[in-house]
Order: structure tokens, then C-alpha cells, then sequence
């Protein structure tokens, strides 16, 4: 019986319902508070519960995609409800009703005004992410995709730092141009192809030069989602604004959108583009992976070298990608499944101090190993997952990346490979400064150990990154079949790099 | 029963790191300390198995990294190359388990401390069991952290958490040639497994790879990737600038990691990939050029330092040179032969060195010692062994596994072998000169330390001396124990299918035949540096120093280490410092956010501005407009039809 349950649209729109009952709740400010968190808890503890089905119940073997739901929506056009899950996108849900719950978690203490409508904008945030990950419409994940943007830039807009104006509104510019160069080029698709459903989308033939210009109208957007250099200085002010929990799900989960695009659109829809463009996505994500290393090197807010470190380790994910090749991809998606969870620790991480030091600057902390040695276990794996370190799902990433990378051209590899060394660099100097050392600022001394519920963060997230790390075949098994369907879609319009292997 | 050996000590550092939450140290030390111990009783079994038995075996655990044909899985690989390293690795790390707890009694985190040594261990042991490229770099990075978590111990101590970074950092580098190895070598054979590649070693040599647009050589390239991993992780010329610093750790740690065990693991993986390194001459001629280039280098380092344990580093250095030029002209036995007799004379002088440190109130500095000889009569004792066992005299182990890299270095016949063997032969005679060197200040003459510090000087306790005498029995026995098996007449047999030499590379065998000077000049070398040394300083004491005057622009080169540090931080560290803040700054402030955002909204508003100006409420400057766009129509319309 349960295998007709329309499980997708259960999960993706269980938040909503969550939204209506958030509505519904009445008292004095403290109370309201209080239960706005218990309800949005609940519901998105709720919704992550309901997504495990479809890692159980999904059938790595297969092709194409499965939980398939189709509907009328707009009959007679080509436009329809169209929803289902592969081994690309099942991950990436699992990946959004995790963190949800546990971004919630985060925010428990640190937002005190206005919790019922911060919560709203979470588990409408959440809505809008599976939404996306899920749709096999283009026009529904266009809606998805864009809508995304509105919670996350009342999240950072209104329960940001100082600066959260400028920051949400840069965020917006970015986000909102590339878009619409791609709401043009879906356009355009429609009227070419007549439908926007993905899988005959998939199977469309576009002309060659058609392809080009479709390709750098999604790139627009989604190498901004990424981001990818020169697009990517949004990202560093935007966390530094955003509470913890924004940048947790910021880093884990909306930055994939742009990864996930690629995946789905790019190389299925345009390979001949996609073939073409792949010196330029490797030029730029070498440039993202040197230079936002060294410049995360110069920072002196924790935040935003952890938010430069993302745009870093995101320069591995397009390689992988843009190489074309099995080990390349199946490491871009394990990379990016991989970093969901790392940096949203990391994020986590710097949210834990903050809480109790309200600052981000690295100096004024160091010696908080001393006082919180369980905090320092943590936000030690998970500095040493984002280095790479083997036994860590960071490595195993990285690792197929590299392989893919030497594929495409040793200079690839070769440049890519130094982000192991500036990566260490940088994560450990940052370690250094805050955990390591004598303790000079006072009112670290006065740091309360870690709680219950922050334990209860880290322990997830800690667990996945070890499991990943020790077994990866949990995940790489699961993206494999469809993995190896994007490759044959682009050696059967005889792509030369193809043919070389 | 083989898969324990490498698990115990993984169980005894989770075990032992959940009870330093609740500072259970006693029970912590037990379970550690009784893992390795279990350990070193498989180890045995499976040396005995393995190695004198000759019956090879591989454990497969389970799927590891699989995606297309890049297939990695966890298995253990038991060969007689792993089964010495079993006996090293576990024997020297259950006796520094027990020594930790006695020189650790002060601390107050010592299950973190155990908990550490045996995750080391748990790393180490998964590298020499790899039976493929990617879980040895599991291993490789896995002692790594395990190495900068211990060097950087007590990191309250700034000195201590940036040497810590400093090794992470500087093996990094070194990790990066071995991922790019890694990579050349998958590309080659299609494979990471160790059988897969030396099965077809011989048929790839003649193939080409093209690496950053060259067409070279294709496993020349492979290994000399490969072996820019072993130069950071065994510290060799170039990549050594991390080990000395590395003395920051506790002295157990530098005993463990920074001699016996973990950089060891360099000459460890040339030997393990000798049926590909074969193929690949040039290669190992690169091999013989850095490790001679070390020997000597860090022979010339370690006669000027003063402090204890950094003198020995740098003899460590020197030592795993020696290592890496014997396996450079294809004499792996005997790199592995001498690795193995170091790991045993080194680890004892070192955790003298520690007792000595421990009696003298944590004195580190060789010109606040002396005069301590009759008041720590075990540890004087062990250190003469060490110190024996390392210049090489007769019937001590370092005698026979020297002399063996020496003179096969001299049998090999080649440009290179011979530089070797010169370079060797002088490094011998400095290795000498600064073991009495050290000797006699740190134990000799009139006491340098204050009278406070003298009235505590004691003999270690017996959990730290007892490790000593084990350790020194075989720095005594091992050589001549193990000649005839690693190097003897009958090697090919104990050693397998785990080290392959092609038959024209006839070094090792040529060895026994070199003629008698060659036998008998790194003793005679030896005994020189010896005697130089006690002249200088038991008898001329004013000499050193005025030597040092004399050659003041070469003293203060080695004296400061070659600058090798100085030098890295002008060209490397600052500059990429420097390069970042640059690239914030210029980069995504100004060129990036002033053209992009920040331009745009800027552009924006002073055009709004400009327009919001034009709107300034007079009906004639309206009616003006007015006037003009109708003259512009006019015209526009005249001239566009006038024109037609």
C-alpha cells in the first residue's frame, strides 16, 4: 500500500503544513516563542522521517527515476506535476531534511525575536529545497529554484549580523540575474522542445548552436548558486551575515543547486556545450580553488574563511563534473553530499562559540580547547574532514575528483592538487588560533561547556562523515546507475573526450 | 587472527579516548598498553608465518572506494616486507606505551596521551598493511594527524601547536606528490592494487605519459611523484625542515613517530614498490642523489645543535638518507635492514635522551648538562649502546646494516653509487663525531645545570628503564641477528616475492665481495670521529669554539640549519600570505564587488539621483523639455523623410 503513497509531495510539502499550524498558534511572546520551536522541531523532524522510505525503499539498480508522480497542471501545454528521484537527486533530499531539523536545533537559543516567523521561513526554506531536488518539470523547478532565494533572504535580511542589508541584497542582485538569463533560456527550450518535462527534455535533441546559448544561460545561474569565480563574493558576506542555522543550510544544501543544475541540465541537455565550455569551467574552478584558498588565508573572521573554504572545496565539485567521467562525477556528487555535512558542522562549529563570545574574529579567541576539549574533539574531525583527511568522507570525494581531473589533463590534476596543501593550510591555521594556545582573552576562560543539544548536533553529522569516509559504497552504490546514464547520454551524441577513453 | 594485530591498538585509542572524558588515566594506560602488547604477541606469530615460513597472505575486509573501474578496497596484505615492519612497529611501540607511563606521570591528560600513541599505531599499521596505493595513503595521512596531534600534545604552548602545523603542512606537500602518483599510476595500469601494478611493471616501462604537457617516461614520472611523498613523510632534504621542530612533542612521541616508526615509512614504500621502481632507473638515481644529499646535510646540521633531541632528529635524518640511497641502487634488503636496526638503536637513544630530560627537570639544552654520568648509571649505559650501535662499531647492530648500505653503494658500480659511498663514508665519520659529542656534554665533565636542579638529578623508574634494556638488546643483537636473513647469502628466500631486484642490478650481491678497504674505512672513519670528538670536548674544550670562529660563515650555515627555513618563509609563507590579503583586497573588493555589485548599485543610484534632479517641480523647465523633444521630433521626422 505504501508504495502508492504520493511519498515525494508528502515530504516536500509536510513543512508547508507545518507553516499552516505555526499560524495557528496563539499566546504571550515567550510562550509562542517557545512553542514555535517545539512545532517547527516536530514538523521537520517529521518530514526527515517520512524521506527515510525513499533511501530504503530506493532501487539503486535501476535507471531512470523512481517514487514517480504525475499530474495535471496545466493541461494541453506540455507543463505537468512531475515529480520523481534518482540516485543524483534522492541524496540531496535526504541531505535537506537532515540539516533542517538539525539547523532548527541550532537556532534554539541563538534567535529570540520573532521565532514564529523565523521558523515559518525554515520550513518554507524546506519546502522549497525538496521541491526542487524532486521536480522532473523544468517550470516547477524554476519555481523551486527561485523561490528558495525569498526565505533564505528574509533569514539573513532580518536575524542577520550588522550588516545583513547589504548582504541579503547582494545576495539577491547575484541570484536574481542569473536567473532570469536562465528563465529565458528555459523559454526558449519550451519552444523548441514543446514540453518542459525533464526526462523528454533529456531525450530532445538541441542544435548545436542553440546549445551554447542555452549552456551559458544556465551556467549564469547556476555558477552563481555554486559559486563559481568571479560570482562567488556574495557567498563570504552572505554567511557572515546569516545566523548559524542559515549558514548551515546555506552551505549544506543551497550551494548544491547550482551543482545539482549541472547535473540535471547541462551535461544530460547540452553536451556538445558542455563539452566546449569544459576548459573555461576548469579554468575558473582552478581559480576558485587557488585564490579563495589564499584569500581565506587573510581572513580574520571565522566565518568568512570558512566561507571561502566552501567556495574552495565547491571548485572541486565542478571539476569533478565538467571531466565527464565516472570517478570525476560520482566524486563531484560525493564531494558535494560530503561538504553538505562538513561545513555545516564547520558552520555549526563557529555558531557554538559565537553563542557564548558573540564575536567571529579569530583573535579574540584561542586556548578554547582547554575549556571545551569535547567542542574541540568535534570541531577537530570535522576541520581534518575538510582537509581531506582519508577515513573521512572528505577524502573520498577529493580523491575521485583528482582521478577524473588527471583523466581531463594532468595540468587539471596538478593545479586541483593544491588545494590539498593550501586547504590544510588554512583550516589548520584557523584551528590553531582559536583552539590551540594559551588563553589570553578573559571572558574565554568564562566558556561554558558544550551542551546536550549541541552534543546532539554534532553527533549526526560526525557520524555520516566517519560512515562515509570508512564505507563510501553506502552512497557511491546508491548514485552509481545513475551516474552511468548521464555518461551514456553523452558518448551517444559522440562527445570526442568520450571517444579518447 | 592477522586483522587483531592492526585492530587492537584501534580499540585500545577509543577505549582509551572515551575514559580521558572522564580522566580515567590508569585504566586508560592498561587497556593500550595490553593491546600492543597482544599486538606485538601476533606480530611474532605472523613474522614467524610470514616471513620464516614463506607463506604470504592477504585478508580482505571489505569494499572501500569503488566507482568504475577506480577500485580501492581495505584489505591486509601480509608479506615478509610487512611482517618486519610488524615486528618494528608493534616492538617498538609497546615499549614506548610502557616507558609513556612513567615519563607521562606528571601529565594530566594521559589517556589522551595513550590514546593517541595507539591511533598512531592503529595508522601505521594500515599502511605497511596496504595491499593498494589508496589505503596506503590512508595509513601515510592517518599517521599524519596521529603525528600532529602528539607533536602538538601540549598545545597550550605556542611553540608546540606551530611546530604541529608545520609538519601537517610540510607532509602536505609531500601528500600532494603522492596523490599526483597515485593518480599517474591508475592512469598507467588501471589499477591502485599492488599485484596488478608490478604484474605489468615491466611492460608499461616502455610506455610514455604525458605529464604537464611533457611526454616523459611514463614510470619514471610515477615514481619520482611517489617518491616526493616518501621525502616529506622521511624528512629528506627539501621536505626535512618539519622534524626537528617536531621535538616539541613529547620525547616517547619523537622516539615512536620521529625515529622508529613513521618516517620510516618513505624507505617503507620505495621498498614496497621496488618490482615497479625497477623499471624506473632514473628514478632511483634520484632516490641515491637525495639521500646521499641528506646524509650529509643533516650530519653537518646535527655537529652544531645544542639541543638533546634535535641533535638526535638530525641524526635521524641522516640516518633515513643512508636508508634511501641504499634502496636508490636497488639494495632494498639492506635499507630495510638498516631501518630496522635503527628503529631500535634510535628509539633507545632517544628515550635515554628523555630520561636524561626527565632527571634533569625538563633541561633540554646540551651546555646546561654534564657531570650526571654516576648519578644515572642505566641511562649512561644505554646511551653508550645507542651511540655505538649508531657510529657503527663492530658487533653493535648499526655495524652491520651500515657497512651493508656502504658497501653496496660502492658495489653499485655508478656515478651516483659512488657519490654515495664518499658522501656516506664522510656523514659516517660526523655521525661519530656529534654521538660523543653528546655524549660528553650531556654526561661528562663539570655539571652546567643549577645546584637546585642537580640535587633532583635521579635513575629513571623502572617502568622507563626496563623499556630501555629491551630496546637495547636489540640494538645490540639485531644486526647479527639479522644478517644472514635480511642480507645473507640466502635473503632472496626470507625476503619473497615482496622485493624484487632486476638481475642486472647487482649491487646487493656484489656487496660481500667489495674489497677489504671499503670494509674497513667507515670504522676506521668512525673511531676518527670518535676520537675528534673527545679531544674537543673532554680535553680541548676551547677548540670548538674557536673553530667555529675561524669558520664562522660555514659554522652559522649549519649552525642555522642551511636556512632553510629562513629561506621558505621569505619565498613561500609570508609571499602567500601576503598574495591572499592582496587578492581579497584588490581581487573581490575592488575589481570584482567595484564592477560588479557594488559598481552596479552605485551606477544605479546616481542615475536615479541624475533623473530624480531633472524632476524639479518648475512648470517651465517642463514646458522647456517640452519644447526641445518637439524640436528633436521635428527634425528626426524632417530629416528621416527629407532623406528618403
Amino acid at each position: 500500500m505504501i508504495d502508492n503513497w504520493p511519498i515525494l509531495s508528502i515530504v516536500t510539502f509536510l513543512p508547508l503544513a507545518g507553516v499552516l499550524f505555526l499560524l495557528l498558534i496563539k499566546g504571550d511572546e515567550k510562550a509562542l516563542a517557545q512553542n514555535s520551536r517545539f512545532v517547527a522541531m516536530w514538523v521537520s523532524g517529521f518530514t526527515f522521517l517520512v524521506s527515510l522510505p525513499l533511501l530504503i525503499g530506493f532501487d539503486s539498480s535501476l535507471t531512470g527515476y523512481q517514487f514517480e508522480e504525475k499530474g495535471v497542471w496545466l493541461a494541453g501545454t506540455g507543463i505537468g506535476y512531475h515529480m520523481g528521484v534518482d540516485g543524483i537527486s534522492m541524496p540531496f533530499v535526504l541531505l535537506s531534511t537532515l540539516l533542517t531539523p538539525l539547523s532548527i536545533l541550532a537556532s534554539w537559543r541563538a534567535i529570540t525575536h520573532r521565532v514564529r516567523e523565523y521558523m515559518i521561513a525554515f520550513l518554507v526554506l524546506e519546502t522549497m529545497m525538496i521541491g526542487m531536488f524532486v521536480s522532473l518539470d523544468m517550470l516547477m523547478f524554476y519555481l523551486f529554484f527561485e523561490a528558495v532565494l525569498i526565505p533564505m533572504f528574509l533569514i539573513i535580511g532580518i536575524w542577520g549580523g550588522p550588516r545583513r542589508v547589504y548582504a541579503a541584497f547582494k545576495f539577491f542582485l547575484y541570484t536574481l540575474l542569473g536567473s532570469v538569463l536562465m528563465l529565458v533560456c528555459m523559454l526558449a527550450m519550451y519552444i523548441d522542445a514543446g514540453t518542459t518535462d525533464i526526462p523528454a527534455l533529456t531525450a530532445h535533441q538541441f542544435a548545436e548552436p542553440m546549445q551554447t546559448w542555452l549552456f551559458l544561460g544556465f551556467l549564469a545561474s547556476f555558477a552563481v548558486k555554486v559559486p563559481m569565480w568571479p560570482v562567488h563574493t556574495w557567498l563570504p558576506d552572505a554567511h557572515v551575515e546569516a545566523p548559524t542555522a542559515g549558514s548551515m543550510i546555506l552551505a549544506g544544501v543551497l550551494l548544491k543547486m547550482g551543482g545539482y543544475g549541472f547535473l540535471r541540465f547541462s551535461l544530460p541537455m547540452f553536451p556538445l556545450a558542455s563539452e566546449f565550455f569544459a576548459p573555461l569551467i576548469f579554468t575558473l574552478s582552478i581559480i576558485a580553488v587557488i585564490y579563495t584558498s589564499l584569500v581565506a588565508l587573510a581572513q580574520s573572521d571565522m566565518k568568512k574563511m570558512i566561507a571561502y573554504s566552501s567556495v574552495a572545496h565547491m571548485g572541486f565539485v565542478t571539476i569533478g563534473i565538467f571531466t565527464m567521467t565516472e570517478q570525476g562525477i560520482a566524486g563531484a556528487m560525493f564531494q558535494m553530499i560530503s561538504h553538505g555535512l562538513v561545513s555545516a558542522a564547520l558552520f555549526f562549529s563557529v555558531g557554538v562559540v559565537y553563542d557564548r563570545l558573540h564575536t567571529r574574529e579569530i583573535s579574540a579567541y584561542g586556548g578554547v580547547a582547554a575549556v571545551m576539549p569535547r567542542y574541540a574533539v568535534f570541531f577537530m574531525f570535522m576541520m581534518l574532514a575538510s582537509v581531506g583527511l582519508p577515513g573521512t568522507s572528505g577524502f573520498v570525494g577529493e580523491m575521485l575528483v583528482l582521478v577524473g581531473a588527471w583523466h581531463a589533463s594532468s595540468w587539471v590534476a596538478f593545479f586541483t592538487a593544491t588545494g590539498l596543501v593550501l586547504g590544510a593550510t588554512y583550516m589548520l591555521w584557523l584551528y590553531r588560533r582559536v583552539m590551540f594556545g594559551a588563553i589570553v582573552n578573559d571572558q574565554v576562560k568564562a566558556m561554558e561547556p558544550m551542551q546536550m543539544r549541541e552534543f546532539s548536533i554534532f553527533l549526526p553529522l560526525t557520524f555520516l562523515v566517519l560512515l562515509f569516509g570508512v564505507y563510501p559504497m553506502a552512497l557511491l552504490d546508491v548514485m552509481a546507475v545513475s551516474i552511468q546514464f548521464v555518461l551514456d547520454g553523452l558518448s551517444a551524441s559522440g562527445l570526442s573526450l568520450l571517444a579518447a577513453n | 587472527m592477522y586483522s587483531l594485530i592492526v585492530f587492537l591498538p584501534l580499540l585500545g585509542a577509543v577505549i582509551a579516548g572515551l575514559l580521558s572524558l572522564s580522566n580515567r588515566d590508569r585504566a586508560a594506560e592498561i587497556v593500550t598498553v595490553s593491546g600492543l602488547l597482544l599486538s606485538l604477541l601476533f606480530s611474532i606469530i605472523a613474522f614467524a608465518n610470514v616471513a620464516i615460513g614463506g607463506q604470504p597472505e592477504t585478508v580482505n575486509l571489505a569494499r572501500w572506494i569503488s566507482s568504475g573501474s577506480f577500485v580501492a578496497n581495505w584489505s591486509l596484505r601480509f608479506d615478509t616486507l610487512t611482517a618486519v615492519m610488524l615486528i618494528v612497529v608493534t616492538g617498538v611501540s609497546s615499549m614506548v606505551h610502557i616507558y609513556s607511563i612513567g615519563y607521562m606521570s606528571h601529565d594530566n591528560a594521559r589517556a589522551r596521551f595513550m590514546a593517541y600513541l595507539s591511533l598512531f599505531t592503529f595508522a601505521m599499521l594500515m599502511l605497511i598493511t596496504a595491499d593498494n596505493l589508496v589505503q596506503m595513503f590512508f595509513g601515510w595521512e592517518g599517521v599524519g594527524v596521529a603525528s600532529y596531534l602528539l607533536i602538538g600534545f601540549w598545545y597550550k604552548k605556542d611553540s608546540a601547536h606551530s611546530a604541529a602545523m608545520k609538519a601537517f603542512v610540510v607532509n602536505r606537500v609531500g601528500d600532494f606528490g603522492f596523490a599526483l602518483g597515485i593518480l599517474a599510476v591508475y592512469a598507467l595500469f588501471g589499477s591502485v592494487q599492488f599485484d596488478v601494478i608490478f604484474a605489468q611493471s615491466s611492460v608499461i616501462a616502455a610506455t610514455d605519459i604525458n605529464f604537464l604537457g611533457y611526454r616523459l617516461p611514463a614510470l619514471e614520472v610515477a615514481g619520482i611523484l611517489l617518491f616526493i611523498g616518501a621525502m616529506g613523510k622521511s624528512a629528506q632534504l627539501g621536505l626535512h625542515t618539519w622534524l626537528p621542530d617536531a621535538m616539541e612533542g613529547p620525547t616517547p612521541v619523537s622516539a615512536l613517530i620521529h625515529a622508529a616508526t613513521m618516517v620510516t615509512a618513505g624507505v617503507f614504500m620505495i621498498c614496497r614498490l621496488s618490482p615497479m621502481l625497477e623499471y624506473a632507473p632514473f628514478a632511483l638515481d634520484v632516490i641515491t642523489i637525495v639521500g646521499a644529499l641528506t646524509a650529509i646535510f643533516a650530519a653537518t646540521v646535527g655537529m652544531t645543535q645544542f639541543d638533546i633531541k634535535r641533535v638526535i632528529a638530525y641524526s635521524t635524518c641522516s640516518q633515513l638518507g643512508y636508508m634511501f640511497f641504499a634502496a636508490g641502487v636497488s639494495a632494498y634488503p639492506a635499507a630495510m635492514f638498516h631501518l630496522t636496526t635503527h628503529a631500535f638503536f634510535k628509539a633507545l637513544l632517544f628515550l635515554g635522551a628523555g630520561s636524561v630530560i626527565h632527571a634533569l627537570s625538563d633541561e633540554q639544552d646540551l651546555r646546561n648538562m654534564g657531570g650526571i654520568w654516576k648519578k644515572v648509571p642505566v641511562t649512561y649505559a644505554m646511551m653508550w649502546i645507542g651511540s655505538l650501535a649508531l657510529a657503527g662499531f663492530p658487533f653493535f647492530a648499526g655495524y652491520y646494516s651500515k657497512d651493508m648500505i656502504l658497501e653496496a653503494a660502492y658495489a653499485a658500480q655508478s656515478g651516483v653509487g659512488s657519490m654515495a659511498f664518499w658522501l656516506g663514508c664522510l656523514a659516517a665519520f660526523l655521525t661519530a663525531f656529534y654521538s660523543w659529542r653528546l655524549l660528553i656534554m650531556a654526561f661528562h665533565g663539570a655539571p652546567r645545570a643549577s645546584a637546585q636542579v642537580m640535587s633532583h638529578v635521579h635513575e629513571s623508574p623502572k617502568v622507563m628503564t626496563l623499556p630501555l634494556l629491551v630496546l637495547a638488546i636489540g640494538a645490540v643483537f639485531a644486526g647479527w641477528l639479522g644478517y644472514e636473513l635480511f642480507v645473507g647469502h640466502d635473503m632472496k628466500q626470507f625476503w619473497g616475492a615482496s622485493i624484487f631486484i632486476l638481475p642486472t642490478n647487482t649491487a646487493m650481491e656484489d656487496a660481500h665481495h667489495v674489497p677489504t678497504w671499503v670494509k674497513l674505512l667507515p670504522i676506521v672513519l668512525a673511531s676518527s670521529g670518535v676520537a675528534l670528538a673527545v679531544l674537543f670536548y673532554a680535553y680541548w674544550t676551547s677548540m670548538p669554539a674557536r673553530i667555529a670562529a675561524i669558520f664562522r660563515p660555514i659554522y652559522l650555515l649549519f649552525y642555522n640549519k642551511w636556512y632553510f627555513d629562513e629561506l621558505y618563509d621569505t619565498i613561500f609563507v609570508r609571499p602567500a600570505v601576503r598574495f591572499g590579503a592582496y587578492l581579497w583586497q584588490r581581487g573581490d573588493r575592488d575589481t570584482i564587488d567595484g564592477f560588479g555589485p557594488d559598481g552596479m548599485s552605485a551606477f544605479i543610484y546616481r542615475l536615479s539621483g541624475m533623473c530624480s534632479r531633472v524632476q524639479t517641480g518648475f512648470v517651465f523647465h517642463y514646458a522647456f523639455a517640452m519644447l526641445i523633444g518637439v524640436v528633436v521630433l521635428v527634425s528626426w521626422y524632417y530629416l528621416r523623410f527629407k532623406g528618403a
